[in-house]
């Protein structure tokens, strides 16, 4: 994991740095400035160093949580970062949960009904949700349950209402992808010796069917829910823009028009870093669930 | 049963894609508008017989606007992914078959691009390029090629360990004819199911980047520009923006069946569920 990370800053380094124009130049021709501010700049920011020093420095800021100051507002791009986290984190953790949740249940229910008409229906919606792009889906959601029933507000935040709908709309994909991949490993499970006797012992369906089976079907669905939160997090940037929230998303956006590099580098680092680090725990987790791994 | 059920999707996923192709090429023939020309007597006007899809807030035609959008759409989809797939083709071939440091180099390095979410990668390639359609396009490119080079690279180890590879060897056949004449044409079906894909994706892909305003810019007829545009406008006149999201949705749903259907015509080993 220290090496992808260790590979994600070095790689977001040096392609930031094979920009065609010098960033200080930029800034200042944006606002307007004399060829000494454009100096100043230069000094303030490092660049006159040697890229292999510059480098070095930006490793050793970066260990002290230190991302640069921002071209833009020249504020320590670490704060900036930090006060919209909570707001995309907010909208991930939710998306997360919802698709957890709305998955596995969808995908047990179907297997449990195998051939009936719920299944049938789990599976529409399962298909449905992994099809529809969140431009369209966040679309159909605002008119409906904002502009015709007025359930919810369209836009903004503040209140759990405002994230009931990008949450959903965020989730649907991933909800989909797990529903059908729970289904499927069900079914696998559920006919194994180990059920029958469960059965043949008198065990209550209900603990059978998520102490026995869902746990022992788990495991893929773990890996899947892991790979998923890389598209979610992506997602985030488009949902958030969609509901006009405020958020990482939005942040890395405006930062691109702006020509922003220590800000942009500083998302995209944050977003590559979250992704190995949940992708590290569902690794872990593997362990929890199956002793078998956790005593090789 | 399900075989049956997925050709008979893929079948009409072929003919929608079809129709939405060639509605597209006759676009000025279709339709007697502009995509472009603004008249502001008909402003918002809702669907009609006039104006299939209404109007939008210059009065412009949206069915119109939805068409000439395919074709940009449609052709960043496919440049996109052949972007992605010639690089990753040939980068994934060597690796797979040379092994040795070269291999190594580039799993590290993909495990490395795998790190980044894919579209806060092509952000952040967008970012470099600076902004605008043809930089969208490379960047959707580029951030697909990891994906290629481990798709490509694990079939070549298996299929390199075939007989019929050894036998090649044996008589004495030179590497790059190894590679092109027998490894290349068994390992063809699952690039060609993985580029249908592609395109799909990349057309969601860059629709997204032009929607946050990083790709084709107002007035360009691009999908992602349209939906961005008509965002504002969704009290009043929900076509405006609905149209081409629901038109991008049944292009790539329908290239994502045609692939399903690809896979299993060309797969007899793998069931889709």
């Amino acid at each position: 994991m220290g090496l992808v990370l260790w590979g994600v800053v070095t790689l977001t380094f040096f392609a930031i740095r094979l920009l065609p124009g010098d960033p200080a130049t930029v800034l200042i021709s944006q606002g307007g400035g004399s060829a000494q501010d454009i100096a100043d700049l230069r000094e303030q920011l490092g660049l006159d160093d040697p890229l292999p020093i510059q480098y070095v420095k930006f490793l050793g800021g970066l260990v002290r949580g230190d991302l640069g100051i921002s071209l833009v507002s020249h504020r320590p791009v670490t704060d900036i970062i930090g006060e919209q986290l909570p707001h995309t984190l907010a909208l991930a953790t939710s998306a997360t949960l919802l698709s957890v949740v709305l998955g596995i249940s969808m995908g047990v229910l179907a297997a449990t009904h195998r051939g009936s008409w719920i299944d049938q229906l789990c599976i529409t919606l399962a298909i449905l949700g992994v099809s529809l792009p969140i431009l369209l889906s966040g679309l159909l959601f605002i008119l409906l349950f904002s502009l015709v029933l007025g359930w919810l507000p369209a836009t903004g935040q503040g209140s759990w209402r405002h994230l009931v709908m990008p949450s959903l709309v965020l989730s649907l994909a991933s909800t989909g992808t797990i529903a059908r991949l729970v289904r499927t490993q069900m079914l696998e499970v559920l006919p194994a010796d180990y059920i029958t006797v469960a059965r043949a012992k008198g065990v209550m369906e209900r603990v059978i069917l998520w102490r026995h089976a869902l746990r022992n079907a788990l495991i893929p669905v773990i890996t899947i829910i892991g790979l998923q939160f890389g598209a979610l997090l992506g997602g985030t940037v488009v949902t958030e823009s969609l509901f006009s929230r405020r958020g990482l998303g939005r942040l890395v956006v405006d930062a691109i028009s702006w020509k922003d590099y220590p800000l942009v580098q500083g998302v995209v680092i944050l977003g590559a870093a979250i992704y190995v680090v949940v992708n590290f725990l569902v690794d872990l987790s593997y362990g929890l669930l199956d002793p078998r791994i956790r005593r090789s | 049963m399900i075989s049956d059920r997925y050709s008979i999707a893929g079948v009409v996923s072929l003919a929608v894609l079809a129709v939405i192709a060639l509605s597209m090429l006759l676009a000025p023939w279709l339709t007697p508008y502009d995509p472009l020309t603004m008249d502001y007597e008909d402003q918002l006007l809702p669907p009609s017989s006039a104006h299939l899809f209404g109007t939008d807030l210059f009065g412009r035609d949206v069915f119109t606007r939805v068409l000439y959008g395919a074709r940009i759409s449609l052709s960043v989809g496919v440049l996109a992914a052949l972007l992605a797939a010639v690089p990753g083709l040939l980068l994934g071939l060597i690796s797979g078959y040379y092994g040795g440091p070269f291999d190594q180099l580039m799993m590290r390095l993909t495990d490395v691009a795998l790190a980044f979410p894919s579209l806060i990668l092509s952000l952040g390639i967008v970012a470099v390029l600076e902004p605008g359609l043809v930089n969208v396009t490379i960047a959707v490119g580029l951030a697909g090629i990891p994906g290629y080079v481990r798709l490509v690279r694990g079939n070549v180890l298996s299929v390199k360990e075939a007989l019929y590879i050894e036998a090649a060897q044996a008589v004495g056949c030179r590497h790059h004819r190894i590679i092109l004449r027998h490894i290349l044409p068994n390992i063809s079906a699952s690039v060609l199911v993985l580029v249908t894909m592609d395109v799909a994706w990349a057309i969601l892909r860059a629709t997204s980047l032009s929607f946050l305003g990083l790709g084709a810019q107002p007035p360009t007829p691009e999908w992602g520009a349209m939906i961005d545009e008509g965002r504002e406008l969704l009290r009043r006149a929900p076509w405006v923006s609905l149209a081409p999201s629901a038109v991008m949705m049944l292009a790539v749903l329908s290239i994502n069946l045609v692939g399903d259907a690809l896979r299993d015509a060309l797969d007899p080993h793998t069931v889709s569920q």
